[in-house]
Order: C-alpha cells, then sequence, then structure tokens
C-alpha cells in the first residue's frame, strides 16, 4: 500500500513536470520517468507481462523516437516560444469536467462489485493472473477480434500519416531524385578518397 | 536468512564481480589488440601489466571533470548515470548457475525475465542519445543520432532472434530456457537465430565494426567527445559490462548456459559459464582486432532488407516446425 501511495505521487509529479517543463527534452524526460513508474505499478498488480511490454513498446521505441526527432530538428535547445496564456480562459469550463470525471470514476469505483481476488502463486506461471502464457492466451483467443482492430486502426492511422505527409511523386521525378541521391554518394566517396 | 539480506549479499558480490571483470576485459582486450596488431600491449605497471586498470582508474578519477558551457548542465550530468544503471541492473536476473534446492545463482528469478532483459537493454539508448544530445556540440549530436536510429534498427533483429529460441523453450524464463538445453544447445536448431544475435549484439553494444557511435575518423569521439575524467569513465564501463550482458545473454539463449558440453560434469556449471562468456568476449575483440567499420547507409540497409527478414523468416521456420511436431 506505501508502495501504491508513493509510485502514484511519482506518477503524477512526472505527468505534471511532462507538461509545465520549458524544454521538449525535458518533457520527454518526464515522461520515461512517467512510464518507468507506471511499469513499476504494473508489476505491484502482478501484471508483469504488461509491466515489461510498457517499458519495450513505450519507453524503449517511442519515447527513443522522441528523442530523436527533437535532436535532429535541433529545437530541444531553445525553451518553447511563450505565446499568449490561453489557460485563464478555459480554466472554468475545463475545471469542471475534470471534476465531473473524477466524481464519475469515483462513484463507479465505489459501486462496482469486486471480482474474486486472483489465485495466489508464483507469479508468471500459467494459471495465475497476469503471467505471460495467460495473456498471449487471451490475446489470441476471447480477446482476438478487439485485438486485430486495434492493429486495423493503428494500421489506417500510419497510412493516413504517410499519405498526408508524404510527397506526391511521379515515377519519372522519383527516378531523377534516386539518380541524384546515387550521383551525390559516388561523389562524396570520390571526394573522400582523394582528400 | 531474510531476503533482504541475502539480495543485498549478492548484490555486492555481483557488483564487485562485474567490475573487477571489466577492468580485467578491458586490460585483456588492450593486450589482444596488441598481439594481434605484433606489438606487446601494456606491459610497464605492474607484472605484465597486470595493475594497468587500477592506474587507468586512479587517473580518470583525478581527471577534471568540464561541463561545455552550451551542454544541457541536468541532463548532461545524468546521461552516463543513465548508461551505468541500465547497464548494470540486468544482472540482477541474471543466473549463472544451476538452482537447487531453494539456493539460486541469480539475485531475483523473473519469469518474464528474457523479455525483461530486453525492457532494460532497450533503455540503454538513453545513456547514449541524451548525452550526446546534452553536450551541445555537433560531434556528439551525429554521434547521439546515429546511435539512435542504428539501435532502434537492430533491437527488431535482435528480439525478433530471442522469439525462436522463447518457441522452442516454451518459457520466459532464463533458467526455463537454460533447462531445457539439457540435451541440444539452442544453437544447433537455431543457428540462424544465433548468427543474427551475435551480430545485432555488437550493434547494440556499438563496437566495432559496428562503432559508429564513435567513429574517431569522423565523428573525434561521437557521443563522449565532450566527457571527460569520471563521467567519461562511467560510459567506458557502461561499454564493457554491455559486451558482458550480451556475450552472458548469448550463452544463456544459444549455448546451453551452465550445461557442460559432453558429458563433462566434474568440472561445476558456473565454472562453464564464465568460460563461455570469456570465449564471447574474446571473439568480440578478435572482430574489433579483424574487421573494418561499416559504412553508416550500408549499415542501416544490413540491419533493414537482411538481418530483419532473415530473422523473420527464422522465426516462421522455427513456429512452423515446433507446430507439426510438437
Amino acid at each position: 500500500m506505501i508502495a501504491f501511495w508513493v509510485l502514484a505521487a511519482v506518477l503524477i509529479a512526472s505527468a505534471v513536470w511532462t507538461i509545465v517543463a520549458k524544454k521538449p527534452v525535458y518533457s520527454v524526460v518526464a515522461l520515461l520517468l512517467n512510464f518507468a513508474t507506471l511499469a513499476v505499478l504494473y508489476v505491484t498488480l502482478s501484471a508483469e507481462f504488461l509491466a515489461v511490454i510498457q517499458i519495450i513498446v513505450y519507453s524503449g521505441a517511442i519515447l527513443v523516437l522522441f528523442v530523436f526527432v527533437i535532436a535532429l530538428l535541433g529545437s530541444g535547445v531553445a525553451p518553447f516560444p511563450t505565446g499568449p496564456n490561453r489557460l485563464p480562459k478555459i480554466w472554468l469550463p475545463a475545471g469542471f469536467f475534470t471534476l465531473a470525471a473524477f466524481g464519475f470514476l469515483i462513484y463507479a469505483v465505489s459501486n462496482v462489485k469486486m471480482a474474486a481476488a486472483p489465485a495466489t502463486g508464483a507469479v508468471g506461471n500459467a494459471g495465475v493472473f497476469g503471467s505471460v502464457a495467460d495473456f498471449g492466451k487471451a490475446l489470441f483467443t476471447v480477446q482476438l477480434l478487439p485485438f486485430e482492430a486495434t492493429g486495423l486502426v493503428l494500421m489506417v492511422a500510419v497510412i493516413g500519416v504517410i499519405t498526408l505527409g508524404g510527397e506526391q511523386m511521379s515515377d519519372a521525378e522519383a527516378q531523377q531524385s534516386r539518380m541524384r541521391a546515387d550521383r551525390a554518394v559516388r561523389e562524396a566517396i570520390l571526394r573522400e578518397g582523394k582528400g | 536468512m531474510p531476503l533482504w539480506l541475502e539480495v543485498l549479499i549478492k548484490s555486492v558480490i555481483l557488483l564487485f564481480v562485474v567490475v573487477t571483470s571489466f577492468a580485467y576485459a578491458m586490460l585483456a582486450e588492450r593486450k589482444i589488440l596488441g598481439w594481434m596488431q605484433l606489438r606487446p600491449g601494456p606491459n610497464r605497471v605492474g607484472p605484465w601489466g597486470l595493475l594497468q586498470p587500477a592506474a587507468d582508474a586512479a587517473k580518470l578519477m583525478l581527471k577534471e571533470d568540464l561541463t561545455p558551457e552550451t551542454a544541457d548542465p541536468l541532463l548532461y550530468k545524468l546521461a552516463p548515470f543513465i548508461s551505468l544503471l541500465t547497464a548494470f541492473s540486468v544482472y540482477a536476473i541474471i543466473p549463472f548457475g544451476a538452482s537447487a534446492s531453494g539456493q539460486t545463482w541469480a539475485i531475483g528469478n523473473v519469469n518474464a525475465g528474457i523479455l525483461l532483459i530486453l525492457a532494460i537493454g532497450s533503455l540503454g539508448v538513453y545513456g547514449i542519445c541524451l548525452g550526446g544530445w546534452a553536450s551541445g556540440s555537433k560531434y556528439p549530436l551525429l554521434g547521439s543520432v546515429r546511435s539512435t536510429a542504428q539501435m532502434i534498427s537492430y533491437e527488431l533483429a535482435m528480439s525478433l532472434s530471442f522469439v525462436g529460441v522463447l518457441i522452442l523453450a516454451g518459457t520466459t524464463s532464463l533458467d526455463g530456457i537454460v533447462n531445457a538445453q539439457a540435451r541440444w544447445w539452442f544453437v544447433l536448431p537455431q543457428f540462424v537465430g544465433c548468427i543474427i544475435y551475435v551480430i545485432t549484439a555488437v550493434a547494440e553494444t556499438n563496437r566495432a565494426p559496428f562503432d559508429l557511435v564513435e567513429a574517431e575518423t569522423e565523428l573525434v569521439a561521437g557521443f563522449h567527445t565532450e566527457y571527460s575524467g569520471l563521467r567519461f569513465g562511467l560510459f567506458f564501463i557502461a561499454e564493457y559490462v554491455n559486451m558482458l550482458t550480451v556475450s552472458c545473454i548469448a550463452t544463456l539463449l544459444f549455448f546451453g548456459g551452465w550445461n557442460a558440453p559432453l558429458h563433462l560434469t566434474f568440472i561445476p556449471g558456473v565454472a562453464w559459464f564464465v568460460i563461455k562468456v570469456a570465449c564471447f568476449m574474446f571473439f568480440y575483440m578478435w572482430l574489433r582486432a579483424t574487421l573494418p567499420r561499416l559504412r553508416y547507409d550500408r549499415l542501416m540497409a544490413f540491419g533493414w532488407k537482411v538481418l530483419l527478414p532473415l530473422a523473420t523468416l527464422n522465426l516462421v521456420v522455427t513456429a512452423i516446425v515446433v507446430a507439426y511436431t510438437g
């Protein structure tokens, strides 16, 4: 229980830090702390597979891409440009909705019937809540449809990004640009060789 | 013995062992590189240069710790610790010998062991990319951008090469994987996976011929150009500890862990484990002395167009064979 309150405090503090940080890179570091804490929280709930996947996918892959983009754009050095503070205008409705959401959450949690406590035993063995084996089985049998549907949604998102962000090039143009790139590489090699 | 005391004692012993192996792995690498290039290598400090690591440590501790003016102070100071922390924390779950009657040769036995190693390994890139970015100068930035791209690309093929082993062993626990190799080491049925793992492991530890992150001929010293003194030392320790880690994982997943070859069971399992890891360490040093560095675009093309499809093919074939033979 102590672990839960400590983790929850760190979780919320790092989430706030993510939002208020002046530099983008600090936001990423705060988010990293946030994800790591969340993973530990999953472990205390004996969902070890979810915890490990949380770290591999979010901390290990997605956040690294954030850092990569920030480093590549060089925007991380300068703080965010400060625009007019729009917060005062919306704090009333925002606060109202937040309170309403939390109120609903408290109502829901206090009225839910607790399920039977999961079987105790060595964490991770088959038949124990949260184990790799059970997680996989559930994902590919009972939950297969939502799982595939999520995959489809992500696929649509990726195709959408490519369509919106990619340059439209005809075949002839693409051929030309490839040849230009090849020539640049060859010339660079020649230059390096002479130097 | 209470659990916390057991964990504490094991951690202290393990830290000592890992740090000592780092020091002598470094000396061994310099010696071996020397011999392969027909020169003696370090031989002044102590008999056969055996005290060289101590001299190096003293030098690094006494050097001035510089922070460039353009650097981001907090992240610049934090980055080496991230590298070191992720490098060492893997050892909490690596088993070194068979567990018997409640006594284990590991600090913690995690059921998702191999996945946790992947997870911790994937965090290691932060030390390099944040360190390079926070240095605030161009060579470290280029090094860190390269390392990020390289490590993400090769991690994919590496994870896929693990999955073949997982399918054969039917478990994600490291103990279970080694026990499943009592008859056949997985290097035989998974030789493609093993080759892919060994190649990607070199790339993950940023060592020659994949050391584009440092690439002293073009990037001065890559991501740690601006680091000096003990902070440079921390990156240095992390690199060698990571080498040890990937050697341990290769031993556990493909070479039977502490299982003795040819029924030579009079030598204890832990000794076999150490011997196998040492062979891998030698192999990595040998690679460094032999192969020239790859060009950057070829490195990426090799990772995405050769290793990844090959690893996927290996996974599919393994899955089909296991599904049909039970």
